[in-house]
């Protein structure tokens, strides 16, 4: 019988390390690649130029590593579900093997693929590799809940089997005799498009900062190694991925940066990890490689793992994991955000480099992050989660979505206390305020004193730079410390609302607290009575029992005596290690 | 009828349901339905069932049966009440409907004691939250809080309807025995009246941020309000005058006092308060918690932490120096908590020791943006010990050093404290 092999690229877009690739050749006779381009995202707003640009270049690459195995990657248009039936039935298809999606989207996608695959008689195979373990067992081992702090995740990932080595490559040998059919008008019909086939307009385009592609990727990779070495040969070798302290420079998009694709699958994750653990055990001779090496990696994970059974892990209402927060709707304060006029040089540089290049650094990350939400703005993290998707290259559902409610305070229980001021985390990052200059040429005149908070200096300074504020650049568009008073304040609130709910009119004690939510030593349970218990989220708000002269007196929290509901997050903490 | 799932029959009550179904059960006509027992509950029972459930559930309740509705309205269930007034333009959160705020007024009023109006961000719903309270006109409140969620619209609107609004509630309630009204625009005239009607029960106070508000206004309040136990106010209103009120004879103990000193503009001025009027207020009130709240500039801090001060709440939310951090430590025998968020660049580590020395009573601290060498943080906690019940620092600033790298410190840390501990993490993409 003549086997037909159709692999489909989603993300994964990779010959090194894609086990279902290689599983999928064994024994087939022909492969067609194809990567299916859903016009619907296209034509979407919502995927701005650098990530389409990426991409594009991603499947180039693709496209001429499989040219020379004699094949063609297929760019096909359409939606899936229409798609499949009329590829399997045109090419003969009986098998068709794929990259595992844990995303729920994903997921459903997927799961009305196979049942299309099954009426067609095609034997679909699936492996995992866009993580480095398999998230149901991670979940599995947490009895059946996704760990919700990242110490929680540390502990069962230290207690999980060994990451399963990469597949080995695709290469002619692993093709053997099996071949792709190929038309003449192949290019035509099915090669990559460009940026202005799809409607963009690239006049002006400035050349890609990230380059895409698994070539590019596998450069990058021993790039990092090389710096990696040095980090972990010298003395000052420090845990956290991006250390020594932050500098100017860490700021600018790094030619060893890989976030962008490893999201993308341009990189294996696990090709990664083990070339990190071989060369820590190179260096340290043998020594077992402590779980922060891999910080980039595990913290990709830990969000995969939370979003994998939540469909509403990127939204606030009906999100069992998501505090409510009574955000502002303030769509023209998003937009001065979004388009980096805030006022605040710091913020808008940052919120400039990302539009122009698709990539920021994690802290400045942290920094428009507060600022739009918990810090001044009070806008919904949602929001600024829709805005990311737009220009960032590696964010992808589970890690965007999970990092701004992480940043917002809206879950994972963070310490709310921990606010960025838009003028002196930059000042203190760069204080010669190059980074300013060169994404906001505007302000270039100005000296380091005066360049994080220019509308005060006086007007002699600003004359001089050629930049009135108010005129040439934007005022502040919040005052910083009324603000985060205010902000601080709110979020106080709310989180002394969650510690204070007494819906059975009893008291809550420390120690009652777990009674009620019936915690067993599985946090998750905890997480399963906010989602299922509607009047439990009625009352995140609503102070119906309270007995309010008990609850005003002591103006901080009810039961501790510390204003900062310390003792209801570390608490929670307790319980989730 | 489906309890939420976070609610437990108390026992007794089940006992009590099930023998009087039982007695009741004898009665029951032959074909008649057992289920109808449910409708023959007795109302205080009712009552006590209805209170687990939130309103939406009640209000399904409500609708069963005559006997439902009645209890449904009975006065008990309307004690308490928080307006939720958001306008779809400016927030994502459901407002509670008009008709139920219709027939709250016109059904409940007298029997609200307890009131609390949530607002977003649009002057239409502090519009709309003034215009309830005026019309609150039989009530006899206890609490009221005016709570503005996102920005502070209750400055928005016109003065003068919101004082005339709060009035309302001034002069008819008498008994006003909690009141929080941060962020509104009430004046001194208006303290006058909440004081010439709630002298005498008037315990709690919170109002930061009220512009309109002078150190008289304040003082009135203190002088004629023997029985206020906590109060909130911004520093400006602070004053010798008033802390020496707070700390009369006739004064009962304060239990809390929470001061917001909030900057306007670069190198504010902020004047002092003497130490013997401190000293007045540990003399009255031992007990007493002092939270300071600052928002300055680092230059503006002149003023502050030169002499010895009471505080024992004490949060930093902007950068301040190291030079400031060491008159804490030397200066703030009571501290109980600490929270920093952010610092210069130069470790805190001679701070943090000192802290740990003078501040015998500290048993939580936060710190943000603030560097500190892996050692000094390990004597820290261990010259501290197990009193330190709140540990929080981020792992971005601990600095390692010849005798401790990040993973080892954890261990260190949590053998200090008994108890096992990490730093707060933030995710790196």
């Amino acid at each position: 019988m003549v086997i037909n092999t159709i692999h489909w690229f989603r993300k994964g877009l990779r010959l090194h390390d894609n086990p279902s690739l290689k599983e999928a050749l064994l024994g087939a006779d022909t492969v067609r690649c194809i990567y299916i381009l859903d016009p619907w995202f296209a034509g979407s707003s919502n995927v701005g130029i650098n990530r389409w640009r990426f991409l594009l270049q991603s499947l180039e690459d693709l496209d001429s590593s499989l040219r020379k195995l004699n094949s063609r990657l297929f760019v096909i248009r359409g939606q899936p579900t229409d798609v499949f039936p009329r590829l399997f039935k045109e090419w003969k298809i009986n098998r068709l093997s794929y990259e595992y999606d844990s995303e729920p989207f994903g997921k459903e996608r997927d799961a009305a693929i196979k049942k299309l695959a099954s009426e067609a008689g095609v034997e679909v195979t699936v492996r995992t590799s866009h993580t480095l373990y398999d998230l149901d067992k991670i979940i599995e081992l947490n009895g059946g809940q996704s760990p919700l702090t990242y110490k929680r995740f540390q502990t069962l990932i230290s207690r999980m089997d060994a990451v399963e080595v990469p597949a080995e490559s695709i290469t002619a040998e692993i093709m053997g005799k099996c071949t792709t059919p190929l038309t003449e008008d192949h290019d035509d019909k099915f090669g990559v498009p460009s940026l202005e086939e799809l409607g963009f307009d690239t006049e002006g385009l400035s050349s890609a900062v990230w380059p895409g592609g698994e070539t590019e990727a596998l450069t990058r990779l021993e790039r990092h190694l090389e710096r990696k070495h040095l980090d972990i040969s010298s003395y000052a070798w420090v845990a956290n991925f991006e250390r020594p302290r932050m500098n100017a420079n860490s700021l600018l998009a790094s030619p060893t940066g890989l976030s962008p694709y490893l999201r993308f699958g341009c990189l294996s994750c696990r090709l990664f990890y083990f070339k990190l653990t071989d060369l820590y055990r190179k260096v340290k001779k043998n020594s077992s490689p402590p779980l922060s090496l891999y910080g980039q990696l595990l913290w990709r994970e830990f969000f995969y793992t939370a979003a994998t059974n939540n469909p509403c892990f990127d939204k606030m209402e009906n999100n069992p994991i998501c505090v409510q927060i009574p955000w502002d709707r303030n769509p023209e304060a998003l937009a001065k955000w979004a388009e980096g006029r805030t006022g605040f040089p710091w913020i808008d540089a940052i919120m400039t480099q990302l539009r122009q290049e698709g990539w920021i650094h994690h802290l400045a990350r942290h920094a428009v992050a507060c600022f739009l939400t918990r810090g001044d703005l009070w806008i919904s993290w949602e929001e600024g989660m829709k805005v990311f998707e737009e220009l960032l290259l590696d964010a992808d559902w589970s890690v965007n979505a999970g990092s701004w409610m992480w940043l917002s305070c809206s879950s994972f229980f963070q310490q709310f206390f921990h606010c960025y001021c838009p003028v002196g985390f930059g000042r203190r990052t760069d204080p010669n305020g190059d980074y300013i200059r060169r994404y906001l040429p505007i302000l270039r005149g100005f000296p380091a004193k005066y360049i994080y908070d220019p509308w005060n200096a006086p007007e002699s300074v600003q004359k001089a730079a050629k930049c009135i504020i108010g005129v040439h650049y934007p005022k502040p568009m919040v005052h910083h410390a009324e603000a985060s008073r205010l902000n601080i304040e709110r979020m106080k609130q709310i989180y002394q609302q969650l510690s204070c709910y007494r819906g059975l009119g009893e008291d809550i004690t420390q120690d009652s607290f777990s009674d009620i939510f019936n915690i067993n030593k599985k946090h998750g349970q905890l997480i399963n009575r906010i989602g299922r218990s509607r009047s439990f989220s009625l009352c995140f708000l609503k102070w119906f029992m309270v007995d309010f002269e008990v609850y005003f007196g002591p103006l901080s929290c009810c039961r501790s005596q510390s204003p900062f509901n310390f003792y209801f997050l570390d608490k929670l903490q307790d319980i989730c290690i | 009828i489906n309890n939420s799932s976070t609610s437990k029959s108390p026992p007794e009550s089940r006992k009590k349901v099930r023998k009087q179904v039982s007695e009741e059960s004898e009665a029951v006509v032959p074909g008649e339905s057992p289920d109808c027992e449910w409708a023959r509950l007795p109302q205080e029972l009712l009552l006590h069932i209805f209170q687990y459930l939130p309103l939406l559930d009640r209000a399904y309740a409500s609708q069963v049966c005559r006997r439902w509705n009645q209890a449904f309205h009975m006065p008990e269930l309307w004690r308490c009440f928080e307006f939720e007034l958001n306008q779809p333009a400016s927030s994502y959160l459901k407002a509670t409907h008009p008709d139920l705020i219709k027939q709250i007024i016109k059904r409940h009023s007298n029997h609200l004691q307890y009131v609390s109006f949530k607002v977003d961000s649009s002057t239409e719903s502090a519009e709309a939250a003034c215009d309830i309270l005026s019309q609150l006109v039989n009530c006899s409140l206890k609490t009221l809080g005016l709570i503005s969620t996102a920005r502070p619209s209750f400055m928005e609107v016109p003065k003068s309807h919101f004082i005339s609004a709060l009035t309302v509630v001034f002069v008819n309630s008498k008994s006003l025995s909690s009141l929080k009204i941060d962020d509104t625009p009430v004046d001194d005239p208006s303290l006058k009246v909440l004081v010439a009607n709630n002298s005498d029960t008037l315990k709690l106070l919170k109002m930061s941020s009220c512009p309109h508000v002078s150190p008289a206004g304040i003082l009135c309040v203190a002088d004629q309000c023997h029985g206020l136990r906590e109060l909130a106010l911004n520093y400006h209103l602070l004053s010798d005058e008033l802390l020496l009120a707070l700390s009369s004879e006739k004064h009962v103990h304060l239990e809390h006092l929470r001061i917001d000193v909030v900057s306007e503009n670069p190198g504010q001025h902020f004047h002092t308060i003497k130490k013997s009027s401190w000293d007045a207020m540990v003399r009255h009130s031992p007990k007493f918690n002092l939270v300071m709240y600052f928002f300055l500039y680092e230059e503006e801090f002149g003023p502050f932490f030169n002499e010895e001060i009471p505080v024992t709440h004490l949060y930093f939310g902007r950068s301040v120096s190291k030079e400031v951090l060491g008159r804490v430590g030397l200066h703030c025998p009571r501290l109980v908590e600490l929270v920093v968020c952010a610092n210069g660049l130069r470790p805190l580590d001679e701070e943090l020791i000192r802290i740990a020395k003078h501040c015998t009573q500290l048993s939580a601290i936060g710190l943000g943006e603030c560097e500190v060498s892996c050692s000094a943080f390990v004597e820290f906690v261990k010259m501290c010990g197990r009193r330190l019940s709140q540990l929080s620092i981020m792992e971005e600033v601990l600095i390692p050093d010849h005798k401790y790298s990040l993973d080892e410190i954890h261990w260190e840390v949590s053998k200090h404290l008994g108890r096992v501990w990490f730093p707060d993490m933030m995710p790196t993409w």
